[in-house]
């Protein structure tokens, strides 16, 4: 007797927590691997999935077993010439005497590397693992004006079109029991009365009296039948009550010198860390909004095309952008409705008069606004004054003010990751 | 025979023809005599043959990460195209759950039913290591019930804790069967009822073990006595039994690992004995469909071809050649007792006076039930088949600069190579033979383990980490000796490592 079984519909993803155990134990190689790829790898793709490689030694499992040495016998098929007594080298690698399991992998090739695909969500996951927004919370419900609407239980008013109707009936119902149990036991007790006296012999007393009883049961039901089916208490309505909820849109603010100081190169720089913000705000909201700004004495609103590869010179008036970011930010950006990001990408060279206005401008219209203002200054030289007119706010916005420099490509990642670590939450 | 309409023409499969192609092939086999448990066929997907490649090939398992690597390293080739997944997985339980990829053609269908359904099938019923070692009714619900209390100890004790300690089951796991003493059948039930009742006893008989009590000291001259009196081959029993400070449920999953162990023991030392004999049925079982008419010379030639790459033996300077094919041995051996009994040579009935003109059927039946691979090497390997498949012996000596042919396909080769061959699928030669030697209860509580040499051969280069896996489990020193057959030790490992150097040098 034999049962066939179609599984096909079943559920495949039983190697899932394997597999989730797995990464888990490899993270540290994993986390490498992902650091690697998001440096090297062209901007477009640089939030696919990729490849993990892992030393085979790094994830084999010890077992006892023979190593080389010693006296062994292996039988072989397909002999050809030989007789006994022969005699011939060892071929190289020990093969001849056959270690057996040791280097073999079931593919036949003796691999020391083991590799992997891990796919774009994990790789996000793993790219930005331990990072997050900072102070996210604090700011969220302070602002709130979106709300969610979310079921609360149930109430005794409310309209029509909410009624609940199992909970409805289930009142109605228990309604109907606690005010009829008395008569009906009352009905109950009666009959049984009838019941005896009709055991008895007939005679008129007793049919007299089993006339009254009749009657005083009669009388009982109608009452019974005056109680409602449904009334109005018994009715439920399900409760909804509103939540004010954070706000799922952010925009992000992308600013950057194109001075003639900003070389392609470093440009490029500014383009990762630009992208790896806009893929990490992805995943924490909804809908995100990034808006260019670039400048060199002019700042000007632009598309993305242009912000990257348009080339422009000039001096260098970094507080022009600042003023843009400003009114944008004022005319359609309303930090009650939008969680603000800024990055800004420099090389750090900017006109001398200059700093210590933008530092007025960050200080006043803009810093009080914002969730977190990230400012990365692309150079391999000492520092400019910018950087030393923005150490000064830095102390007094600690917490919504970071600024950090990136010397060469390899520096990004880290950088990005040192901005976004979760931090303590003591500074609130 | 009157000739009857074939089942099917086409390569497209659907659920009627597999259950009448299974109708007819089961009637067949019952007439052969097959033994059998009632067969569960279960169609699957790729990706669901990838899940149970990785949990080795059953339906349910606990969680390791290890099973995740195997996954996603299987799931890496697949994809790659590197190589193809097996047509079929069988598994020893009763009813007999036998899972059929999805992508087979109907062709396929039919051999994986005739090689798995009625071949594996009666082999892991009739077989009697499988009857000694395996409760085939038993083997689902005893992973579920491993599978439910890893799960509770991860909830109560931690992922990492949990993992740690499989991992050190695991790199022992070879060493978690019992060879010669036959093991209880296992059974859920009772494991769940007895598991507490054994938590508690182990916890109070291992606090009588090691009692830091002093007894009366005078006159008990420190016995010589070693604890255990004998070796232990079973070293995660011992464990189990003996390591002084695991807690009750860390035994308990030392436990399951070497029950599961216990439970594939039988199918690597039958590995030749049970692919042979269901490729010898699906061969005997398609081509009596064939005699009947009930499948097209199309459907022959395909499942042929497929026969033949099977049972393919590469030779030795092959690129391809990857050790003996147990396929090509197994079956060829079956075809090879069938030809004696019905067709003997002069050579067959000097050879093998008992079976030569026998009936193939009983002999073939009881050669299956009463042999595992070493001794059905040994005892039917024929001579004509060492001549057909041109064996002969290699020696490998290491003190030698050279390999030595031994012995070939001749007159005078082929009982050595006979039982070359048949040394060769013993375990006990294959696994280095280490036991549980000695434990030094009344000192630091250092346990000894025994490696007992077979021909001079070494332990491999990471013995040295599975002893921290069994320091893991002890608990205190584990030292590791191997020891010649006259008893002098040539090489000892010890974790944690002995900082002295020269005391381990004048040892060997």
């Amino acid at each position: 007797m034999s049962y066939i079984i179609d599984r096909r519909l079943n559920s495949k993803k039983k190697s899932t927590v394997n597999r989730q155990r797995f990464l888990r134990r490899y993270k540290k190689h994993i986390k490498d691997a992902v650091e690697d790829a998001v440096n090297n790898r062209s901007i477009t793709d640089i939030d696919k999935g990729g490849n993990v490689t892992i030393p085979r030694r790094d994830i084999s499992e010890p077992i006892f077993h023979h190593g080389e040495g010693g006296m062994r016998t292996k039988v072989f098929p397909g002999n050809k010439e030989f007789v006994v007594g022969d005699q011939f080298q060892r071929p190289p690698g020990g093969g001849g005497g056959g270690a057996g399991e040791g280097k073999a992998s079931n593919q036949g090739e003796g691999e020391d590397e083991f590799t992997f695909q891990i796919n774009q969500e994990e790789f996000l996951d793993f790219m930005f693992d331990g990072l997050e927004l900072p102070y996210l919370v604090k700011k969220q419900l302070k602002n709130a004006t979106q709300y969610e609407t979310r079921r609360a239980g149930f109430t005794n008013a409310g309209s029509p079109e909410k009624i609940h109707i199992v909970r409805s009936l289930k009142a109605a119902h228990a309604r109907r029991i606690a005010l009829t149990g008395k008569d009906r036991k009352k009905i109950r007790e009666l009959s049984k009365e009838i019941e005896l006296l009709k055991q008895q012999l007939p005679n008129p007393e007793t049919s007299l009296q089993i006339n009254k009883l009749n009657e005083e049961i009669e009388l009982l039901k109608q009452r019974l039948k005056r109680i409602p089916f449904l009334d109005d208490f018994d009715i439920k309505y399900n409760n909804l009550v509103k939540i004010p909820v954070p706000s799922s849109k952010a925009v992000m603010f992308c600013i950057m010198d194109v001075s003639g100081s900003m070389t392609q190169s470093i440009k490029d720089m500014a383009k990762r860390f630009f992208i790896l913000l806009y893929l990490f705000l992805k995943r924490n909201y909804k809908q995100i909004e990034v808006v260019f700004v670039r400048h060199h004495t002019h700042a000007k609103e632009v598309d993305e095309q242009e912000f990257f590869y348009s080339r422009e010179t000039g001096g260098t008036i970094v507080s022009s952008a600042l003023d843009l970011s400003s009114d944008i930010i004022e005319k359609r950006y309303s930090p009650a409705d939008w969680n603000i990001y800024i990055a800004q990408a420099s090389d750090g060279d900017n006109w001398d008069g200059d700093s210590s206005k933008c530092s007025k401008v960050l200080h006043e219209k803009i810093l009080n606004k914002v969730q977190y203002f990230a400012y990365v200054e692309i150079t391999t030289g000492p520092h400019q004054n910018l950087w030393q007119e923005y150490e000064k706010l830095q102390s007094v916005w600690a917490e919504c003010f970071a600024m950090q420099q990136i010397r060469e490509p390899a520096d990004i990642f880290p950088v990005f990751r040192s901005l976004f670590e979760k931090k303590s939450e003591g500074a609130a | 025979m009157k000739k009857r309409e074939p089942i099917s023409t086409g390569a497209e499969w659907t659920f009627e023809m597999i259950a009448e192609y299974d109708h007819e092939i089961g009637r067949i086999a019952q007439e052969f005599g097959l033994d059998t448990y009632p067969n569960q066929i279960e169609v699957i997907t790729s990706e669901q043959m990838m899940d149970a490649y990785a949990s080795i090939g059953m339906p349910l398992n606990y969680n390791h990460w290890s099973f995740g690597k195997q996954f996603v390293e299987t799931h890496q080739n697949y994809k790659r195209g590197r190589m193809g997944l097996a047509y079929e997985i069988v598994i020893n339980s009763d009813p007999c759950i036998a899972y059929l990829m999805e992508e087979n053609t109907m062709t396929m269908q039919a051999l994986v039913i005739a090689h798995a359904c009625y071949g594996h099938n009666s082999f892991f019923k009739g077989n009697y290591l499988f009857k000694t070692w395996t409760d085939a009714s038993a083997i689902i619900d005893y992973l579920l019930f491993a599978k439910n209390y890893i799960t509770h100890c991860e909830e109560r004790h931690g992922v990492d804790a949990v993992e740690e300690l499989l991992d050190s089951c695991h790199a022992l796991m070879s060493y978690g069967v019992n060879r010669y003493v036959r093991p209880q059948p296992l059974t859920a039930d009772e494991e769940k009822e007895r598991q507490q009742a054994r938590e508690e006893y182990i916890q109070r008989h291992l606090n009588d073990l090691w009692n830091t009590i002093p007894k009366k000291e005078e006159g008990a001259a420190p016995s010589i006595e070693r604890f255990p009196r004998d070796p232990e081959e079973n070293i995660l029993y011992f464990i189990e039994k003996n390591a002084p400070l695991l807690e009750p449920w860390q035994r308990e999953i030392v436990r399951i690992v070497r029950k599961v162990a216990q439970y594939f023991y039988p199918q690597k030392q039958t590995q030749v004995m049970n692919e042979g004999w269901a490729c010898f049925w699906h061969y005997t079982l398609l081509h009596q469909l064939h005699e009947e008419g009930l499948v097209t010379d199309g459907f022959m030639v395909e499942f042929l071809h497929s026969h033949t790459s099977v049972v393919y033996q590469p030779p030795f300077d092959s690129p391809y050649f990857n050790g003996i094919n147990p396929y090509t041995l197994g079956y060829n051996m079956m075809q090879d007792i069938k030809r004696i009994c019905v067709d003997p040579t002069e050579e067959d009935r000097e050879w093998f006076p008992d079976i030569a003109g026998s009936d193939w059927i009983k002999t073939l039946d009881h050669a299956m039930r009463n042999y595992k691979d070493e001794s059905f090497i040994l005892q039917y390997l024929s001579p004509r088949l060492i001549r057909e498949l041109k064996l002969f012996t290699i020696m490998d000596n290491a003190e030698k600069p050279t390999l030595e042919v031994t012995s070939i396909h001749n007159e005078s080769g082929y009982r050595q190579v006979r039982e070359d061959l048949s040394a060769q699928y013993n375990l006990g030669n294959r696994e280095p033979n280490i036991q549980v030697y000695n434990v030094n209860v009344r000192g630091d509580r250092s346990l000894t383990l025994r490696h007992f040499m077979h021909n001079q051969q070494p332990l491999g280069d990471s013995s040295g980490e599975v002893l921290r896996h069994i320091h893991r489990l002890w608990g205190f020193d584990v030292h590791l000796e191997s020891v010649l057959p006259d008893g002098t030790v040539t090489k000892s490992y010890h974790c944690p490592e002995i900082i002295t150097e020269g005391e381990t040098d004048s040892l060997l």
